[in-house]
């Protein structure tokens, strides 16, 4: 164990922590923005990765995937949030969207279990099958008044869960079940000397792209209006509504951001993670470790969090390989313990 | 309003006929129910906690988890427990459960609301990373493959033998934990889920009274942790994953929280539909996550609360069903 092996798993460590910091750092701004805690939080990371490998493979082109794919995967995050996690609004749009849901899948359960019973499971009879399906589940659900999620944190997390397995297996009917990776330009998978370590171009890059991110997520909360009422948002939601701040609004746009950061982490992280099956719930409880290190709702702590929990995981793996996970969560709980707003976070 | 000796009696009808009726449907069923009966034990526990209690606790596979470690480790390492000694292994793992929760109990319980959430989250991190990695006990990823189930006489390899004893484990453990609720101990805990600060100037130590139930709901998790790994005759880290302790979440919450039989009826649709829609078709976790959007959504109050929703709707207050929806501490 002689500096270079410091030197190489430092540098692992932080450059992990920069993808930690992506998919953490907008965990972290929609508890602080919406007190929600969004356990689907890991399916965009996972979308976001499939995605930018669709955009690959039908235009060739790397860097065209990371905005189409962080974009997409806001716009999923945003629908969301705008039909399940609000309350107010949109009721005949979200009815129909779960009556839609429900219905197909009583269609294809159906064709499934007694194809005899609509004369075989041609795509005519599935189609029948599912309209009437959806207008029958319409006419059901639209009877009985939603109880809106709100603050409870408890609701929260099963909704957000329910919807972490529906991302999860519509994943795998899109994309399938097997380990993808992300080839990022030739140019990247070089790698750089300095004094006398061989430094993965890649890794460099992702650091760096962690860096810009940060700057820019700190430029936007510091110095526009935008952030400024985010800030009044996350320290009091209802006094900010008092003084004439749209926190419906905020709260838009923080989800998308949210989204949106998790899923160019899936892209950025893909190259190097591979994008499978179950990597969702493999980061869901990394990124919450970042959140809950650095304190929820915090920039600053996203930042801290995910450079302390990319560093333990390294030097966990590499130094004691058999406790590795133990010493990543076991530091976790001893701040909450100690702490339990997190290093950063404010009550 | 029905009364509740009527309640209790028609619980005690249903298991009766559930017990006399299972192992008449061939070992399918048989099979399904045993697994569904051991991991009811684990979400009755989640109930004692989320429903009597108000504490929604995101780390109850980990007394599940060491339950069934235990089991596997001394069965395929030590052979014991496979005969007589079962019932020390019992004993063992619900002690386990118990010593485990009253050392995590002492981080948590001090942390409230999503704070308990959180910490809990990360209690349950700890013992799935060391099932996961610990290969030299645990197996690491590939877990731990059982022979057979234990014999003392009474074969337990026989699976509808099996099935009697998973039911009195299943039985007592519901017994037991609805004495418990009706105790003077357990008015207490609803206290502390109603209204904390309220009991702390009655002057009760709520604090202590969090602390034991949460072992308590710890011992219950080691107990199903035993059954399950020996039900299955496999643990992996699978079982200590977080989906296995939101899954005991949801089972509670779909059944209805704070009535016990609620957390066994939702543990048994959520394993009715994944085995029966798993045969069917690939896609059946679209129901699974159906199932937790639609709980959620339009039923705060799980199955059980369905006649008092139904109530209210026809006395025409229906925004009065959010304020009974379950309410974390």
């Amino acid at each position: 164990m002689n500096t270079q092996f410091w030197v190489v798993q430092a540098f692992n460590g932080v450059s992990y922590g920069a993808l930690l910091f992506l998919i953490g750092s907008g965990l972290s701004l929609i508890f602080g923005v919406m007190r929600i805690v969004n356990l689907s939080h890991g399916a965009y990371f996972l979308w976001g990765g499939y995605i930018a490998l669709s955009v690959i493979n039908f235009t060739g082109s790397w860097a065209l995937s990371l905005p189409v794919a962080a974009l997409a995967v806001a716009l999923i995050g945003l629908a969301m949030e705008r039909l399940f996690l609000r309350s107010e609004g949109l009721t005949v749009l979200r009815t129909g969207t779960i009556a839609l849901g429900v219905g197909v899948l009583i269609a294809l359960a159906i064709s499934a279990k007694w194809p005899h019973l609509i004369g075989g499971a041609h795509w005519i009879q599935l189609t029948v099958l599912g309209a009437i399906a959806t207008l029958a589940m319409y006419g059901l659900f639209s009877r009985i008044s939603i109880v809106p999620v709100d603050t409870d944190v408890l609701r929260q997390v099963l909704l957000t869960v329910g919807f972490a397995f529906l991302f999860q297996q519509a994943a795998l009917d899109i994309w399938g079940g097997n380990n993808m990776d992300i080839n990022p330009p030739p140019a990247f998978t070089q790698s750089i000397v300095v004094g006398g370590v061989y430094l993965p171009l890649y890794r460099v890059f992702m650091i760096a792209m962690a860096v810009a991110i940060g700057i820019a997520l700190w430029l936007v909360m510091e110095k526009t209006r935008m952030g400024a009422a985010v800030r009044a948002t996350v320290d009091d939601a209802q006094m900010a509504r008092g003084v004439g701040i749209d926190t419906n609004k905020v709260s838009m746009f923080i989800f998308a951001l949210g989204a949106f950061l998790a899923a160019l982490g899936g892209v950025i992280g893909g190259a190097f993670l591979g994008i499978y099956p179950g990597l969702d719930f493999e980061m869901l409880p990394l990124a919450f470790a970042v959140v809950i290190i650095g304190g929820m709702g915090s920039l600053g702590g996203a930042a801290i969090g995910a450079l302390a929990v990319g560093l333990a995981d390294n030097f966990g793996k590499a130094l004691f390989p058999e406790v590795s996970y133990f010493t990543l969560y076991a530091p976790m709980v001893l701040i909450l313990a100690i702490k339990p707003t997190g290093l950063f976070g404010r009550e | 309003m029905i009364s509740q000796n009527v309640k209790i009696l028609i619980v005690a009808v249903c298991l009766l006929a559930f017990a006399y009726i299972v192992p008449q449907s061939g070992s399918f069923v048989v099979l399904l129910a045993t697994r569904a009966m051991a991991f009811a034990i684990l979400a009755m526990s989640v109930d004692l906690l989320l429903g009597f209690t108000g504490m929604s606790s995101m780390g109850q596979a980990a007394y599940f988890g060491v339950g069934a470690y235990l089991t596997a480790v001394l069965a395929t390492k030590f052979h014991f427990g496979m005969g007589w000694d079962f019932w020390l292994v019992v004993v063992m793992g619900i002690l386990l459960g118990c010593a485990l929760a009253s050392l995590f109990g002492l981080f948590a319980i001090r942390a409230g609301g999503v704070y308990f959430l959180m910490i809990t989250l990360a209690l349950g991190q700890c013992v799935w990373g060391l099932a996961y990695r610990w290969n030299s006990l645990t197996g690491g990823d590939n877990g731990i493959n059982m022979s057979g189930r234990p014999n003392f006489g009474l074969d337990l390899g026989n699976e509808v033998t099996f099935f009697y004893l998973v039911f009195a484990f299943f039985a007592v453990s519901l017994i037991a934990l609805f004495v418990l609720v009706r105790s003077t101990f357990g008015r207490s805990l609803a206290g502390i889920r109603e209204r904390e600060l309220r009991m702390q100037i009655l002057g009760y130590n709520t604090w202590l009274h969090k602390y034991i139930a949460f072992i308590i709901a710890g011992g219950f998790g080691g107990l199903a942790g035993v059954l399950w790994a020996h039900t299955n005759g496999h643990v992996s880290p699978e079982t200590v994953v977080l989906t296995t302790s939101v899954d005991s979440l949801l089972m509670v919450v779909l059944g209805g929280a704070g009535t016990l039989v609620g957390a066994a009826i939702g543990t048994a649709i959520v394993f009715g539909l994944r085995e029966f829609l798993s045969t069917l078709v690939p896609w059946w976790q679209y129901a699974l996550g159906g199932v937790y959007v639609l709980t959620i959504l339009y039923l705060p109050m799980g199955l059980m609360g369905i006649p008092s929703r139904f109530r209210q709707r026809t006395q025409g207050k229906d925004e009065g069903a959010k304020k009974l929806a379950t309410k974390p501490s």
